[in-house]
């Protein structure tokens, strides 16, 4: 579904990320594992668009995305939900999920995903009118989260969903992400919590500064001495 | 008491012009966090509009104030094109203070140009007036102008709040303002919205023109300068980025002007403005309705 092949970024004469190669399958969930500043929001910035590689191809579906403007990339069914949410802060939750179907113009649909979004997560319901600077940071995390299924993605970029949450909100976080997986869709999750990460990812890929030292099946990797020593704290 | 509703009206005439212009200030800073230093000289661009266009109108069976829509159309067009030609670039690869220089130095660039052109000049020139009858209500004289003002103000502030806050485009508006990267993640044209921002805000400033020249009536190519500081200083006391805050402002000092040149003197008008600024800054630095909400990590 998604091939990224030799993608090189840099930030300005920073080398960002040296070339590197991944794929995400239909259907699969994916993480992407590793250190602070190893490279991991680079990649999903780029993938949908708010960066641009100086080289290396990023193709979803036979289109290559460095090629389209970053705001379409939405409509090709592909969403992200930021790291540190990025709410609407000023805006209520229902506006911020609106918000999330902004290139859906048919207001039946968007009604319907609203309440899709909702069952899937009540308690945004209930808090529907209260602006979502007021909100919690796990509470925030699922109305990010909530926006991004707003278009009905069929692959989601999840970048840190659970930084600065508490370990029952983390638990709560990682229940959500397994249930969008098994509706179907497609994830790529860039998670620093690697353990958790890797107990409910089918493949995950290890960045250490800007290139992929590993990869494989995330229950090999999770067994795998070297990700123990570096990541898991064993 | 008939002086005192005298200087009200007056004041609140004079204030709902330095609101409309208000707006488009805090509509721009809102969104790129820039003072628009050009936007001042949209109501010259409007004003010659309107001098130009106002007698083809009158000639032609039309009523003068429909002069107002090519107006409109003319300022919203250079806004826009200020935007593209001269912001849009310089923000791409500067920083705040490049653009907040580049937006001085378009203030001067349309002056210099509006002068440029042989039929404007470095002269003032007389517009038709319009509106010019007055009605009294109980000994107090009320001039069309002054009702017209007020009233057309007011619908435009109401229809430009109901727009940002119900329209698809005026939703877009406020998530760019808020957070360009999200806005661009939920699909949104974040220079799309942008062009359009200055587009209305710079329209706005045609329709302030057309009261403006209607209370004074004379156009020359640095009539934008003042205007536009007192809108600016509106906008800063109101809360800049905030729209009820730049009505508020606008009228707040409209109505200090007026009282101080009614009760003190006209020369220590601007006295009092800035008085009151520094006051009200002193007290809420953020300006009277500004808020900063806070975000989570």
């Amino acid at each position: 579904m998604l091939e990224i092949k030799d993608l090189n970024v840099f930030y300005g004469a920073i080398h960002a990320l040296k070339g590197i190669s991944l794929t995400v399958g239909d259907g699969e969930l994916v993480s992407l594992i590793g250190a602070n500043g190893a490279g991991k929001t680079t990649t999903l910035h780029t993938i949908s668009g708010l960066l641009r590689a100086s080289s290396g191809s990023i193709v979803m579906d036979g289109y290559d995305l460095q090629k389209v403007p970053a705001n379409t990339i939405i409509g090709m069914g592909l969403a992200h939900v930021p790291e540190g949410r990025h709410v609407f802060a000023r805006m209520t939750v229902e506006e911020n999920l609106r918000m999330g179907a902004y290139i859906i113009k048919n207001q039946k649909n968007i009604s319907e995903n609203l309440e899709k979004v909702y069952s899937h997560f009540p308690r945004l319901k209930e808090r529907r009118r209260q602006l979502a600077g007021t909100l919690s940071g796990g509470e925030q995390q699922m109305l990010a989260t909530g926006r991004a299924l707003m278009t009905g993605p069929r692959i989601v970029l999840m970048d840190e969903p659970s930084m600065g949450l508490s370990p029952l909100l983390v638990k709560e976080i990682f229940a959500i992400i397994e249930e969008l997986h098994k509706s179907g869709i497609t994830i790529l999750l860039v998670e620093q919590n690697a353990k958790m990460a890797l107990a409910v990812s089918d493949r995950a890929y290890v960045l250490e500064t800007g290139t992929i030292s590993m990869e494989g099946r995330a229950a090999d990797l999770a067994a795998d001495d070297r990700v123990r020593k570096a990541y898991l704290g064993a | 008491m008939i002086t005192f509703i005298q200087f009200l009206i007056t004041g609140l005439r004079l204030g709902s012009v330095y609101a409309l212009i208000a707006l488009g200030y805090t509509m721009v800073y809102g969104i790129i966090k820039l003072i628009n230093f050009a936007h001042g000289d949209f109501i010259m661009v409007g004003g010659y509009s309107l001098f130009f266009t106002i007698p083809i109108m009158m000639n032609v069976g039309i009523p003068g104030w429909l002069a107002v829509v090519p107006a409109i159309v003319v300022c919203a067009c250079v806004g826009m094109l200020v935007e593209l030609l001269a912001y849009r670039p310089v923000r791409k690869t500067g920083n705040n203070l490049t653009c907040l220089i580049t937006a001085i130095a378009m203030s001067f660039v349309l002056e210099n140009l509006a002068q440029a052109i042989p039929a404007i000049g470095p002269d003032p020139k007389v517009p038709y007036t319009l509106f010019a009858k007055t009605i009294s209500v109980g000994g107090v004289a009320i001039s069309h102008a002054t009702i017209i003002t007020v009233a057309v103000s007011a619908v435009i502030m109401a229809a430009l709040y109901f727009f940002t806050q119900k329209s698809r485009i005026g939703c877009a508006m406020r998530c760019v303002s808020e957070d360009k990267e999200a806005a661009t993640l939920m699909g949104i044209n974040v220079n799309h919205t942008i062009i359009v921002t200055f587009g209305i805000g710079a329209g706005l400033a045609a329709v302030a023109a057309l009261m403006y020249i209607a209370q004074y009536p004379k156009v020359f190519t640095t009539m934008g300068a003042t205007l536009g500081i007192y809108a600016f200083v509106a906008a800063v006391l109101g809360g800049i980025g905030s729209l009820p805050g730049a009505v508020l402002g606008g009228l707040l000092i409209g109505i200090v002007q007026s009282g101080a040149n009614t009760y003190i003197s006209s020369s220590m008008s601007d006295t009092f403005v800035y008085l009151i600024l520094i006051i009200v800054l002193m007290i809420r630095p953020a300006g009277i309705l500004g808020k900063n909400v806070g975000e989570k990590v």
